[in-house]
């Protein structure tokens, strides 16, 4: 905390990091609006108050590394590039959606963006990670692959294989466990043996370490040394990020097993008012251009929403096709 | 007889069996203190306990590996999965062992175990959260499969697999939780597996269903009894051991048959019905055997894609209709 942001960072990354994880939020609370007007349907897990980790893990990465990650992912496939337009799109299951409506929120997937998927298995995307990195590497690219989960998916068996493998055939995977401290309503300490995520990889001889998920900064600092290091030595590595879902873990949760004291103490921790502050306090951004960058957010989210609308239903014809490519 | 909902029947129907014998326990992701994803073990928790009900770590072939273990060591452990789709990653503890175990130790064991499991599409879950998995479990052998339609059903069908030395896989239909019949209060109504129940009688076409389809198949045939063509709707309420009998003794009666199925059409047990249907009573038959199913797609999410994938009322009449106008 005491280090100063500019010494990061130049004050365009700054602002950029700001924008994004303000866009993040502003699209989720649009999404949970279009639910509640019956425009989004089927399950909607929100990511508000784990922004930090997206945008903070995201500016840390090449353009063409991997990225692949669960059911939470609008904000991870946005901060990505992901047209807002289109992934709003999705959401209403219209044929300009990132996946022609074929997806929807759980199934994301850009590979112009390196953005390998979203998946509503827990733990589905950890095997696809090793193969990822195994392709990455037997073609000697300089990519690494991202790979993105809860604190759920770690007692799935694909968590241990895929881990095993990485650092048995030494690839380049690195890791985020984004730690909010439930798998729906059940407390991570109820599920996990050895609560400390990052501690679980000693079994497979993998490096980890823990950083703030609510501290952009933080995330970004320790994911861009582990990025290096990981494409350096091409061997794997963990992020445990310490992070805090506001919402109910979808919109059909009311989250009644967390006390109201609970969520209120983590909202005062909000990543995005908090990193605000410190661009004040630091001389990097005026209240004025904060604002702009909401209003600006805010009406990108507005025409996103107006797309989705507008945006005709996939054709009949359209359900056949891509089973076979 | 009182009405409820097929959630507080199945509810109803743990808690009998688990008041019943204190070797009833049961577990899996988030049913004792959220008291389910679909609120069927509410309640449970507190009545009987941390040591009967369990929350568990999403690890679905361990919840079902460790309900083998614990069965055959004298337990009747009722497992929740989540969903269905996530018995895909249980696979393993299912076939290779589950299925198995009684056959390969020639019968010196009992597994007497259930595995409850949610399922079925058109809540716009996408591709892998919409899946009708039943004939992947009926395809095995070793396994009792029950796929109640009815509160009524789910209470006595769930009742007798608790009770059952056999493993059974429960397919319960997501969206038939919130609907209503009358169930009977007696905690002796068991209603034994393999034995269809003919949800409505007909003369002219027999239409063959279960779960969520059945209460489709149920709906087609008013509407076509306005049109004067009278359906037989025969439930078939488990799919392990199948009761071919009641199914061909109708098709046989009323000389034309739909068979509607929720899952994918290729390999779907429609299939395998049609063929029973053909190999016992062909020469009765007026019109072939007519297959309505689920669309050989994984399930879109776009809802106007989603419909089209999923039998709907007016494809079972259409259906009926086919038959109706066809003849050997
Ligand atoms: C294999 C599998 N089992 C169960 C589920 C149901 N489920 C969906 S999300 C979830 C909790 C996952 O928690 P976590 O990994 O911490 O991610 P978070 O939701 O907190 O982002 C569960 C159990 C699933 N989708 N897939
Ligand atoms: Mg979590």
């Amino acid at each position: 905390m005491d280090t100063k942001l500019r010494s990061i960072l130049p004050d365009h990354e700054l602002i950029r990091l700001y924008e994004q994880m303000v866009l993040c939020r502003e699209f989720e609370e649009a999404c949970a609006e279009q639910y509640t007007k019956g425009n989004i349907t089927g399950f909607l897990h929100l990511y508000s108050g784990q922004e930090a980790v997206a945008a903070g893990a995201t500016h840390a990465l090449h353009g063409d590394d991997y990225v692949i990650s669960a059911y939470r992912e609008h904000p991870q496939a946005i901060v990505r590039g992901a047209d807002p337009r289109r992934v709003m799109a999705e959401l209403f299951g219209k044929a300009t959606g990132i996946c022609k409506g074929k997806g929807g929120s759980m199934h994301l997937f850009d590979p112009n963006l390196h953005f390998m998927g979203g998946y509503a298995i827990v733990g589905g995307q950890f095997p696809i990670a090793t193969g990822l990195a195994f392709a990455a590497r037997y073609r000697r690219e300089e990519r690494i692959v991202a790979c993105f989960f809860g604190d759920g998916a770690v007692n799935q068996g694909t968590f241990h294989e895929g881990l095993n493998w990485a650092r048995l055939w030494e690839l380049p995977v690195l890791y985020v466990c984004e730690n909010n401290f439930y798998g729906i309503g059940t407390e991570v300490h109820r599920s996990s043996a050895l609560a400390d995520i990052h501690k679980r990889t000693c079994g497979y001889d993998i490096p980890s370490e823990r950083v703030d998920g609510m501290d952009v900064m933080a995330v970004y600092q320790a994911v861009k040394h582990a990025a290096e290091w990981v494409r350096e030595h091409s061997r794997p590595y963990l992020i445990e990020a310490i992070t805090y879902r506001f919402r109910g873990h979808s919109m059909s949760d009311p989250g009644k097993y967390r006390a109201s004291a609970e969520v209120e103490l983590w909202k005062e921790r909000d990543p995005i008012p908090n990193f605000a502050k410190r661009l004040l306090g630091e001389g990097i951004a005026g209240q004025p251009l904060l604002d702009k960058v909401r209003e600006t957010a805010a009406a990108q989210v507005a025409e996103a929403v107006k797309f989705a609308e507008e945006s005709p239903w996939p054709d009949d014809d359209e359900v056949f096709n891509d089973v076979y490519v | 007889m009182p009405e409820m909902t097929y959630r507080d029947a199945l509810n109803l129907a743990l808690k009998e069996e688990m008041r019943r014998d204190p070797m009833v326990v049961t577990w899996g992701e988030d049913v004792a203190l959220y008291e389910g994803s679909f609120k069927v073990t509410r309640g449970l928790l507190a009545e009987f306990g941390e040591k009967r009900v369990l929350d568990t770590p999403i690890s679905e072939n361990t919840i079902v590996g460790v309900a083998v273990g614990a069965a055959m060591a004298g337990l009747r452990p009722v497992a929740e999965l989540m969903t269905v789709n996530f018995a895909l990653l249980a696979m393993d503890q299912i076939i290779n062992h589950m299925s198995k175990i009684r056959y390969m130790f020639a019968g010196q064991t009992h597994l007497p175990m259930v595995i409850r499991a949610p399922g079925g599409g058109g809540s716009q879950l996408g591709a892998q959260h919409s899946q009708s998995l039943e004939t992947f479990f009926m395809h095995a052998p070793g396994i009792h499969v029950a796929v109640p339609a009815t509160p009524a059903d789910a209470k006595g069908l769930l009742k007798a697999a608790i009770r059952d030395e056999n493993p059974v896989m429960f397919l319960e239909h997501e969206l038939l939780y919130n609907s209503k019949g009358e169930v009977p209060e007696d905690p002796e109504f068991v209603i034994p597996f393999g034995k269809c129940d003919v949800k409505r009688e007909g003369k002219d076409v027999t239409i063959v269903a279960y779960s969520r389809m059945t209460v489709l198949a149920l709906q087609a045939a008013s509407e076509l009894e306005k049109e004067g063509i009278s359906c037989e709707v025969v439930d078939l309420r488990t799919l392990s051991p199948l009761d071919a009998d009641t199914f061909v003794v109708s098709a046989a009666k009323t000389g034309r048959a739909v068979v509607v199925e929720e899952c994918w059409r290729t390999c779907g047990l429609g299939a395998e019905i049609a063929s029973r249907i053909y190999e016992n009573c062909f020469d009765k038959l007026l019109a072939p055997v007519e297959r309505v199913s689920g669309l050989n797609v994984p399930m879109p999410y776009s809802r106007k894609l989603e419909k089209l994938c999923i039998p709907q009322v007016g494809t079972i009449v259409a259906a009926v209709k086919k038959v109706m106008n066809e003849k050997y």
